[in-house]
C-alpha cells in the first residue's frame, strides 16, 4: 500500500520516459538530496564530515565508477586504486599549472586523462575474459602506483614525492588546501557525485547501459545481436575510469589534502570491489549502500570497545578489527550474494503489499 | 642517448661480455621462481578441484609459517611443530569448506573469489592475534652456505629450496595420478557434476584439496620464512604469484611450475639490468607486463586448458 508502482496514469512521453517514473521514488530521492544538502552540513561536526562523510562520497564515487565497469559491463578490473591515482596527480598537475582554472574543469579534466588511461589499460580485455582478466588489470595497479613513485614530475620535484592540494576558490569561496573548512569541501563532493550519479543512472537505461549488460551477459550473443564488443567494453573502461578518476582527485583535493601513492594501492581497489560485491552488481544504489557499508564498518569498529568501555592495546584491537571486518564479509556474502541493493527491493517488495501480505 | 642505450641495447651488451654474472641473475631469478611457484601450485589445486580462485593462498602461506614458528617458541621440537602445524592446516580447510564453502555452493565464481579475500583479512587478524604481529625468526635448519659452481656463486639454501619444490611437485604428481583419491580429485576438476553421479563426495574432495593446499602453503611458508623472516609481508607474495598464475594457467601443475621459472628469471633480469635506467623497483610490475604480453598470444595461459565458447 505504501509503495506501489499500479495506478499510475502517464499521458506524456516525458512521463513515461522519466529517470523515477514512480513518483514516490522522485520524492525519495528529493528528499534524500534535500537532507544531505540542507540539513547535513549544519548537523554534522568536523569529525563526522572528515572521517565518515566525505570518504564515503569519495568511495561512492569510485564505487559507481567500479560497478559500471564489473556490474554493467561485466568485466572485473582490480586496476580501481591505480585509475584514482590518474585522477588525483592529474589534477594536482593541472592545478598547479593552471591556477587559474576552475577547480572542477580540473577535476573533470584528470578524469577524462584516467578515461584514456582506462583504455589503454583495458585493451586486453578484448582477448582476455574472467579472472585472467582481473589479474591483468593488477598490471594497471602496479604500473601506474610505480610510475607516480618514480617519475618526479608527476609531483612537481618535490623531495617528499607527496602531494599537496593547493587552495583554490570557487565562486569566492576557498574549496580546497588547508583553508578550506569541512563542510564547503563536502558540499563540493556531495555535488559532483549527485550530478555524476545521475548521469550514471542516465546512462545504464539508454542504448550505452543496455550493450553493456549485454556483453556481460554473454559477449557472443551480444556480438552476433550487433554489439561491437570492443568498442562497448573500451567505452565501459573509458567511463568507468572517469568516475574513479575523479574520484582520486576528490580524495586528495577534498578528502586527504596531501597523498603519496600508498593512497592509491591496492588496498584500494579491493576496497572499491568489495563495495561494489557487498552494495550489489549492476545497480547504482547498490554503489551508495555498498561504500556506506565498507567505510562505516571501520569507523563503527575502531569506535565500538570505547563505547562498551573495554580498552586493549592498540594493534590488538587491529587484528581483531580486521578478522570482524573478513568475517562480515564472508557473512553478507552467504547471507545475500546479490548486495544491499537485492534487499532494499525486497523490502519494497513487502512495502508494496504491506498491511495484507499474501 | 645516453638513457636510450640504457633502455634498450645497452643492458644486452653487458650480458654479452659478462656471461658469469648473468647467469647469477639468471639463476638467482630461477631459484626465486621456484619460491613463486610453490605458492602458485596452491592457487592451481583449488582452482582445479573447486574452481575457486583462493585469493587467501598468501594469507595462508603466513598463517601455517606464523602457527610453526609460535609453536617453536613455545619449546616445541620441530618435528612436532611441524605435524601440529599440518594438523592445524587440515582442521582450517575443514573449518572453511564448513562454514564458508558449502554456504556459497552454486554461486558466481566472484562471489567466491570475494568471499576469499574476507577469508584473507579474517586469517591474517587471526594469525596476528593469536602469535603476535612482530617479525620472527624462523630456523628449522636449512643448512644456508655460498657455493661456488664453475664461478657462480649460489646459496644451499636457495638449492635446498628448489630441490624441496622439485619433490613436491613428483609427490603431487604421484598423488594425483596414482592414488584413488587423487583419481577422484582430477574426476572433480573435470567435471562436478559426473563426479557426481559417480559418487565422488564432492565435500570431502574439497577438505582434502584445501588440506593439501595448506601444506603447499605450510612448505612456502617454511622457505619465505626462512629466508626473509615471518611477518605480515609473507602474505603479499600472493600478489607474486598471480602473474605466475595466468602466465601459466589457472588449471595447469606444470604451468604453475614453468610459470614460476619464467617470471623469476625475467624480473631479476629486467630488474638488473633495465631497472637503473627507469629508477628502479620495477619488479613489482614488470611480472604483470611480462604475463600480460603472453596473455594477449594465448588469452588462457601457457599450459591452460583452451577455453571453448558456446552461445
Amino acid at each position: 500500500m505504501l509503495y506501489r508502482e499500479a495506478g499510475l496514469f502517464k499521458t506524456t512521453y516525458t512521463a513515461d520516459q522519466a529517470l523515477f517514473p514512480i513518483p514516490l521514488d522522485r520524492y525519495f530521492v528529493l528528499a534524500v538530496l534535500a537532507v544531505a544538502f540542507l540539513v547535513v552540513p549544519l548537523v554534522a561536526n568536523e569529525y563526522w564530515l572528515q572521517a565518515v562523510l566525505i570518504p564515503f562520497l569519495v568511495f561512492s564515487m569510485a564505487a559507481l565508477g567500479l560497478n559500471l565497469l564489473t556490474g554493467y559491463a561485466g568485466q572485473i578490473s582490480l586496476g580501481t586504486g591505480g585509475f584514482m591515482a590518474v585522477g588525483a596527480y592529474m589534477t594536482y598537475k593541472i592545478a598547479t599549472g593552471f591556477p587559474d582554472l576552475p577547480i572542477v574543469v580540473a577535476f573533470l579534466l584528470s578524469g577524462l586523462c584516467a578515461a584514456a588511461v582506462g583504455v589503454l589499460f583495458g585493451i586486453p580485455s578484448l582477448r582476455i575474459k574472467g579472472f585472467y582478466l582481473a589479474v591483468a588489470t593488477l598490471a594497471a595497479q602496479f604500473f601506474l602506483s610505480w610510475m607516480f613513485n618514480k617519475v618526479p614530475w608527476f609531483y612537481n620535484y618535490s623531495p617528499s614525492g607527496t602531494v599537496t592540494a593547493p587552495p583554490r576558490t570557487l565562486l569566492g569561496i576557498t574549496v580546497t588546501g588547508p583553508e578550506a573548512s569541512a563542510e564547503v569541501r563536502y558540499l563540493l563532493a556531495l555535488t559532483l557525485v549527485a550530478v555524476l550519479a545521475l548521469a550514471a543512472k542516465n546512462l545504464v537505461r539508454g542504448r550505452v547501459g543496455r550493450g553493456w549488460m549485454a556483453i556481460r551477459d554473454m559477449d557472443i550473443a551480444a556480438e552476433i545481436i550487433g554489439f561491437r564488443p570492443y568498442r562497448t567494453k573500451l567505452l565501459a573502461f573509458a567511463v568507468s575510469s572517469f568516475y574513479c578518476g575523479v574520484a582520486g582527485a576528490m580524495s586528495l583535493f577534498l578528502w586527504l589534502g596531501s597523498a603519496e601513492t600508498e593512497a592509491f594501492s591496492i588496498n584500494v581497489s579491493f576496497q572499491v570491489l568489495f563495495m561494489v560485491i557487498i552494495g550489489g552488481l549492476g545497480s547504482i544504489l547498490g554503489s551508495f549502500l555498498g561504500a556506506a557499508f565498507i567505510t562505516l564498518v571501520p569507523v563503527f569498529l575502531t569506535n565500538a570497545p570505547q563505547l562498551v568501555g573495554l580498552s586493549m592495546p592498540v594493534d590488538l584491537q587491529k587484528h581483531i578489527e580486521l578478522m570482524i571486518f573478513g568475517g562480515l564479509i564472508v557473512f553478507f556474502l552467504i547471507v545475500e550474494p546479490h548486495g544491499l541493493a537485492r534487499l532494499w527491493q525486497i523490502a519494497k517488495e513487502k512495502l508494496r503489499r504491506w498491511p495484507f501480505p499474501y | 642517448m645516453e638513457m636510450l642505450r640504457a633502455l634498450t641495447y645497452g643492458p644486452l651488451v653487458e650480458m654479452w661480455e659478462y656471461p658469469i654474472f648473468l647467469a647469477e641473475v639468471a639463476l638467482n631469478g630461477l631459484l626465486t621462481g621456484v619460491m613463486y611457484s610453490l605458492v602458485a601450485l596452491g592457487f592451481v589445486l583449488i582452482f582445479k578441484a573447486s574452481g575457486v580462485f583462493n585469493f587467501a593462498q598468501g594469507v595462508m602461506v603466513l598463517f601455517s609459517a606464523l602457527s610453526l614458528v609460535g609453536l617453536m617458541e613455545h619449546g616445541v621440537p620441530v618435528w612436532a611443530a611441524l605435524v601440529l602445524t599440518v594438523v592445524i592446516m587440515v582442521v582450517l580447510a575443514m573449518v572453511i569448506e564448513r562454514v564458508m564453502l558449502r554456504p556459497l555452493v552454486n554461486q558466481d565464481p566472484i562471489i567466491l573469489f570475494m568471499s576469499t579475500i574476507g577469508l584473507t583479512f579474517f586469517l591474517e587478524g587471526f594469525g596476528e592475534t593469536i602469535w603476535g604481529s612482530n617479525v620472527k625468526r624462523l630456523d628449522v635448519g636449512i643448512p644456508d652456505a655460498p657455493l661456488d659452481i664453475g664461478g657462480v656463486l649460489v646459496s644451499t639454501f636457495d638449492l635446498w629450496a628448489a630441490a624441496i619444490g622439485a619433490t613436491m611437485v613428483v609427490v603431487l604428481a604421484i598423488f594425483f595420478q596414482k592414488t584413488p583419491i587423487g583419481r577422484a580429485l582430477r574426476a572433480v576438476a573435470d567435471d562436478h557434476q559426473a563426479a557426481l553421479s559417480v559418487g565422488i563426495p564432492l565435500r570431502t574432495i574439497w577438505v582434502v584439496v584445501w588440506s593439501v593446499a595448506g601444506m603447499v602453503a605450510l612448505v612456502a611458508g617454511i622457505m619465505w620464512g626462512s629466508k626473509s623472516g615471518v611477518q605480515f609481508s609473507l602474505s603479499l607474495i600472493a600478489l607474486k604469484a598471480l602473474p605466475v598464475l595466468i602466465l601459466g594457467g589457472f588449471t595447469s601443475v606444470p604451468g604453475a611450475i614453468i610459470g614460476g621459472l619464467i617470471i623469476g628469471v625475467g624480473e631479476k633480469v629486467a630488474e638488473v639490468y633495465w631497472g637503473p635506467a627507469v629508477g628502479g623497483a620495477i619488479e613489482n610490475w614488470f611480472a604483470y607486463v611480462l604475463a600480460l604480453l603472453f596473455l594477449l598470444f594465448r588469452p588462457q595461459g601457457l599450459f591452460g586448458e583452451r577455453i571453448i565458447e558456446r552461445v
